[in-house]
């Protein structure tokens, strides 16, 4: 038997996106903090029941935003005002009604760059390694099946209690996950 | 029982009456001071009141459509509020009568006789006549009242029998009932709002008073449904998560509105066609212009900014704040749309343009009320399983059952 600080953590197999809801959130109920969830498709309420936390992603797409909105605005002032300035149809130089369309584009794109890289950054993503793949049953968690992972690095885990607990929640099997 | 537990509060009533009592009074006001001094102002007032709050019965309306066919559990929860909306179109046939009376008063296209503007005018007049817009009128309401008469009808029937061939029903004539609502709702815009300054016209007006509505419909049905959730049955059934996804289609409304709002200016001004650009100097000229900044500000920046935030939209009270919020400024802007057609020099603002709309709102609440206190608040096919008559086909197609647990 492998000791508790040897392995990554426990790994709970499930059939159904209702099973592996109903799981988390009895893991979270028993008090578990430190888990993750790998399913094949979105589940409603999953994100909430592994503990979402407020991530600084919406902080740095809406920055990323007022940036490329500012940007797009000075570059137009500059370009129309300051050193290309054309007459046209007699409207003012700064003509902002015509500005608005660049700069919607260039906040959304700079708001959206930025929500990706800022996501990949916090999720230290690309990642080539990472220790469920060491279960080989994992290999579903792209085709029809759901894993729930209670990491060794819980304050509340303990190998024979968290697998205990597992089992009781009805899976398919529990494997232990090699780091 | 459970059929009472999800019955609107006892101070619905309370409001109702209220409601109806103000509602009058302030109708009887304006139409005593009209009749006696200023026949115009009152039709006038009369008119932005009556647009304003026929938006709010078409928004419900078109929300209603819109969740039958999308789905979901947000719409589901709060069907009951659109229906109540939407029901509220058959009050407002009876208050079109002082707008089909006011007409000559209103349009330059309905006086008789030659007009300032013979040349353009003539154009118009083969769709643009009192006959014509009246039957048109008459083909709008038969269509509305029809949708929110089938709409509310087949819903009770499910209540009452947990058939879900009534469900299949109200999603198939959701379908062409929002498509012809949309139209409808163009050519109403078009005969009643755009063609106070019949030389101007724009294609994509219609467009935004139907956002308009849709906004005015979804913020209403969201204020009063999280008032009505705040204690009783409701509070322990509604999550947060409920006005998280109001908030987002709110957010969403908004965007789509500033868009197609935006897109008007912005081809009006590239355009910059005499008789294109009237309507916005009309609109932006004397102390008109602090009117439209006020709604770029109040209707745009910061709904759109407050409803970025999660924790915003989960609180269903500043949820409920923002609503009226933008309800006001919706008020503002059905203003900005019909008064400075009168008053192109500068800002004019008459006391019946705050009252009427007080008059119209107050009997709009009652008729709003006494329809909600009618059925249950929650569809009785959405409580599932502790319910007999809940419906497992219904259930599993707008998947229901986790959400109202939580």
């Amino acid at each position: 038997m492998i000791a508790g600080n040897e392995i990554y953590g426990l790994m709970a197999e499930f059939d159904s996106d209702r099973d592996i809801l109903l799981a988390a959130r009895r893991a979270q109920e028993a008090g578990y903090t430190r888990m993750d969830a790998c399913t094949p498709h979105p589940v409603e309420g999953l994100a909430d029941a592994v503990g979402y936390r407020k991530t600084r992603v919406p902080v740095i797409a809406l920055s990323g935003g007022a940036i490329g909105g500012a940007i797009a605005l000075l570059l137009l002032y500059w370009i129309n005002v300051i050193t290309y300035p054309i007459n046209v149809g007699g409207r003012p130089m700064a003509s902002w009604p015509a500005f608005i369309p660049p700069t919607f584009e260039l906040t959304v794109l700079c708001a959206s760059l930025a929500a990706l890289f800022g996501m990949l950054a916090l999720n230290r993503l690309p990642q080539p390694y990472h220790p469920v793949f060491n279960v080989p049953e994992f290999e579903r968690a792209t085709q029809d099946r759901f894993f729930l992972v209670i990491e060794a690095s819980d304050p509340r885990f303990d190998v024979e209690q968290t697998r205990r607990f597992l089992e009781s929640l009805n899976p398919l099997g529990v494997y232990d996950v090699e780091p | 029982m459970i059929e009472d537990v999800y019955r609107v509060p006892e101070r619905v009533r309370r409001v109702q009456w209220t409601a109806l009592v103000v509602g009058l009074v302030a109708l009887a006001i304006c139409v005593v001071y009209g009749f006696l001094f200023d026949h115009a102002q009152f039709f006038r007032s009369y008119l932005l009141a009556y647009v304003y709050w026929l938006a709010v019965s078409l928004g419900c309306l078109g929300m209603l459509m819109l969740q039958h066919l999308s789905g979901g559990v947000w719409g589901s929860a709060i069907r009951r509020l659109f229906e109540a909306g939407a029901a509220t179109l058959v009050l407002m046939l009876l208050l079109a009568v002082p707008v089909a009376l006011g007409l000559d008063e209103l349009y330059t296209w309905a006086r008789p006789g030659p007009s300032a503007h013979p040349e353009w005018l003539d154009h118009v007049r083969p769709y643009l006549n009192v006959n014509f817009v009246l039957i048109r009128m008459a083909g709008y309401f038969v269509l509305w009242i029809g949708l929110a008469y089938l709409l509310n009808r087949w819903s009770g029937a499910l209540d009452g029998s947990g058939d879900p061939r009534y469900s299949w029903r109200m999603t198939r004539i959701s379908g062409p009932g929002a498509a012809l609502c949309v139209m409808s709702a163009l050519f109403f815009s078009t005969d009643m709002v755009m063609s106070l300054e019949p030389e101007w016209y724009s294609t994509i007006f219609g467009f935004v008073f139907v956002t308009d509505a849709l906004l005015e419909g979804m913020a209403l049905s969201v204020a009063a449904f999280a008032l009505l959730s705040e204690s009783g049955p409701l509070s322990e059934v509604i999550s947060p998560l409920y006005f998280l996804d109001y908030g987002k289609i709110l957010l969403g409304i908004i965007v789509f509105w500033s868009y197609v709002g935006f897109s008007q200016l912005l081809i009006i001004w590239i355009g910059n066609l005499p008789h294109e650009v009237v309507w916005y100097v009309h609109r932006s000229s004397g102390g008109w212009m602090w009117v439209a900044m006020a709604m770029l500000i109040f209707m745009f920046f910061l709904p759109l900014l407050v409803l970025l935030s999660r924790s915003f939209k989960r609180s269903r009270r500043a949820l409920a704040t923002l609503c009226g919020l933008i309800l006001l400024m919706e008020l503002v802007r059905v203003f900005w749309y019909v008064e400075p057609s009168f008053h192109t020099d500068g800002f004019y603002l008459h006391w019946m343009d705050v009252v009427a709309p007080i008059g119209i709102g107050g009997v709009w609440i009652s008729a709003f009320c006494w329809w909600l206190r009618r059925r249950p608040v929650l569809p009785l096919y959405l409580v599932p399983r502790r319910h007999p008559r809940s419906v497992e086909e219904i259930e599993s197609r707008i998947g229901v059952a986790e959400n109202a647990e939580r």
